[in-house]
């Protein structure tokens, strides 16, 4: 039978949950890294031991961990696991941690500026990993994506990282911060083209790149942000919150904006809004069934001031028709007094038949759901606040 | 011999217990405590001081002899008591958030 491992990042630790294929009885393993912020756990879909962390601190910097048994152990990878660590020589050596913008002048840009919540210039500044999206072919391989906003990649299983500095250029001093920092949250890669990578930033807008990183464009023909932008329709500069892609259409993209649920058919040439009857499109995290790729997941929440969902209503909305009409779910979710938020991280879906979904809350709940969202029950109830959820589907 | 006092996660990252004891050459400033912090224990690169501009990060703060030092120069001598191992140089993480 098979496991369901699901990786939970929350403030002030990590957490792994283990079920059978059931999924009726979880174990809770915890908590990882106690008392730092571990913003994404992620494991390679093709060494599903091989897991990366990003644990974080704004006292104490940014730290990369590396697990090759499925989170039972960790090390920074610049050390291998069971090197000595009692004499200098042994030392974990730090340079995993190490995030250097390239301005090279042979193989970077120059640190330029971007925009400030006020609208001055700032210049750019690594705070923390947001995200990290191991390779679809290769375990050693592993992107970052970073704020202040850039794309990192590893080719050596986390221990060096180098920026894919090409990025930057798409009118980066026109990107502005988002209120969660500006962080390059999203990193979507086409399993049929492996030279085709998406990726989203709030608040600079969606890129995408055909050439394996080196050059990227801005893939926002369709968006509209006529609240957050002098130009509603502007190349960059909307909040993109979450893209999703079914693996067996990569054309097919759905995003959460800051505002609006939208659609691209054809590889983010151009978007348009599928909010439908939502009761407002506000909200962070969204994704597809595993088997349906016509079958989306949101989760409304009441506004961007307002962090919680509507009427106090925890409700995840499920369109089976690709976007426009979507149902409430609310089985088992609290239907009142719930003023909880999921952040664009913190859903999941396993690949089991029927479909299994999962999300955290900032509240420290973790839902899951055997039946495609019919029905959901806590995994834990009680965990610091969820900053981040992926599921593992082991056989 | 110069003793440094670091917060508990560093401690935890750095695998040790209790004070570190280093050897400083030459002036005893800031940055000479902390380069030889760091080469000692090389994970807490970035830890204290930004990879890139090695400037102090922001919630992290430097006391000494019951001063706050944080703001003095990184090249300015530290108080003698650091220096002779009288008194320890204190890494403390900032009280920012309650």
């Amino acid at each position: 039978m098979s496991t369901i491992r699901v990786l939970v990042g929350t403030k002030k630790g990590a957490f792994i949950l283990t079920s059978d294929g059931k999924r009726k009885q979880w174990n809770v393993n915890g908590p990882h890294f106690g008392g730092w912020e571990l913003y994404h756990l992620k494991g390679s879909p093709i060494e599903p031991n091989r897991i990366y962390a990003s644990q974080t601190s704004s006292w104490f910097g940014q730290i990369i961990q590396r697990s090759d048994d499925g989170g039972t152990t960790w090390h920074q990878p610049g050390t291998p696991p069971g090197e000595p660590t009692t004499t200098p020589d042994g030392m974990p050596k730090g340079e995993s941690n190490k995030f250097l913008y390239d301005t090279s002048p042979e193989t970077g840009k120059p640190l330029t500026t971007h925009q400030h919540y006020d609208g001055t210039q700032r210049p750019w500044e690594f705070k923390r990993v947001w995200h990290l999206e191991p390779s679809l072919t290769d375990p050693d391989t592993v992107y970052a994506g970073i704020e202040d906003a850039a794309l990192f990649r590893s080719s050596n299983g986390g221990q060096t990282w180098q920026e894919l500095p090409g990025l930057r250029d798409v009118k980066g001093s026109l990107w502005q911060p988002g209120a969660g920092g500006m962080c390059l949250h999203t990193i979507v890669q086409d399993p049929s083209n492996p030279q085709r990578i998406y990726i989203a930033i709030s608040a600079a807008g969606t890129f995408r790149t055909d050439d394996g990183g080196k050059t990227w464009r801005a893939i926002t023909r369709g968006l509209k942000s006529k609240y957050e932008l002098p130009d509603a329709d502007a190349e960059v500069g909307h909040c993109v919150h979450r893209i999703a892609m079914h693996p067996t259409r990569p054309n097919v993209l759905f995003m959460q904006k800051h505002w609006d649920v939208m659609r691209s058919d054809d590889a983010g040439e151009s978007w348009h809004e599928i909010s439908g009857n939502l009761p407002t499109d506000f909200g962070f995290p969204i994704d597809v069934h595993a088997h349906e790729p016509e079958t989306v997941y949101v989760v409304p929440i009441k506004s961007d001031s307002e962090h919680f969902p509507p009427d106090g209503k925890l409700r995840v909305y499920r369109s089976r028709t690709g976007g426009n009409e979507w149902e409430a779910l609310t089985n088992g979710l609290p239907q009142r007094d719930c003023y909880v938020n999921v952040l664009r991280d913190a859903m999941a879906v396993d690949s089991l038949d029927p479909c299994g979904i999962y999300f955290g809350t900032s509240g420290g709940q973790v839902y899951s759901s055997a039946n495609a969202g019919d029905s959901w029950t806590p995994i834990v109830r009680d965990l610091p606040a969820v900053l981040s959820v992926e599921v593992q589907t082991l056989p | 011999m110069i003793r440094v006092v670091l917060p508990a996660h560093l401690r935890t990252l750095a695998r040790i217990d209790g004070e570190v004891r280093l050897d400083v050459k030459g002036k005893v400033t800031q940055r000479s405590v902390l380069d030889a912090l760091e080469v000692r224990y090389p994970m807490l690169q970035g830890t204290i001081r930004d990879h890139g501009t090695l400037k102090r990060r922001a919630f992290v703060r430097f006391f000494a002899c019951e001063q706050d030092l944080s703001h003095e120069p990184p090249d300015a001598p530290l108080p003698d008591a650091v220096a002779t191992g009288a008194e320890p140089f204190l890494i403390v993480g900032a009280m920012a958030g309650g």
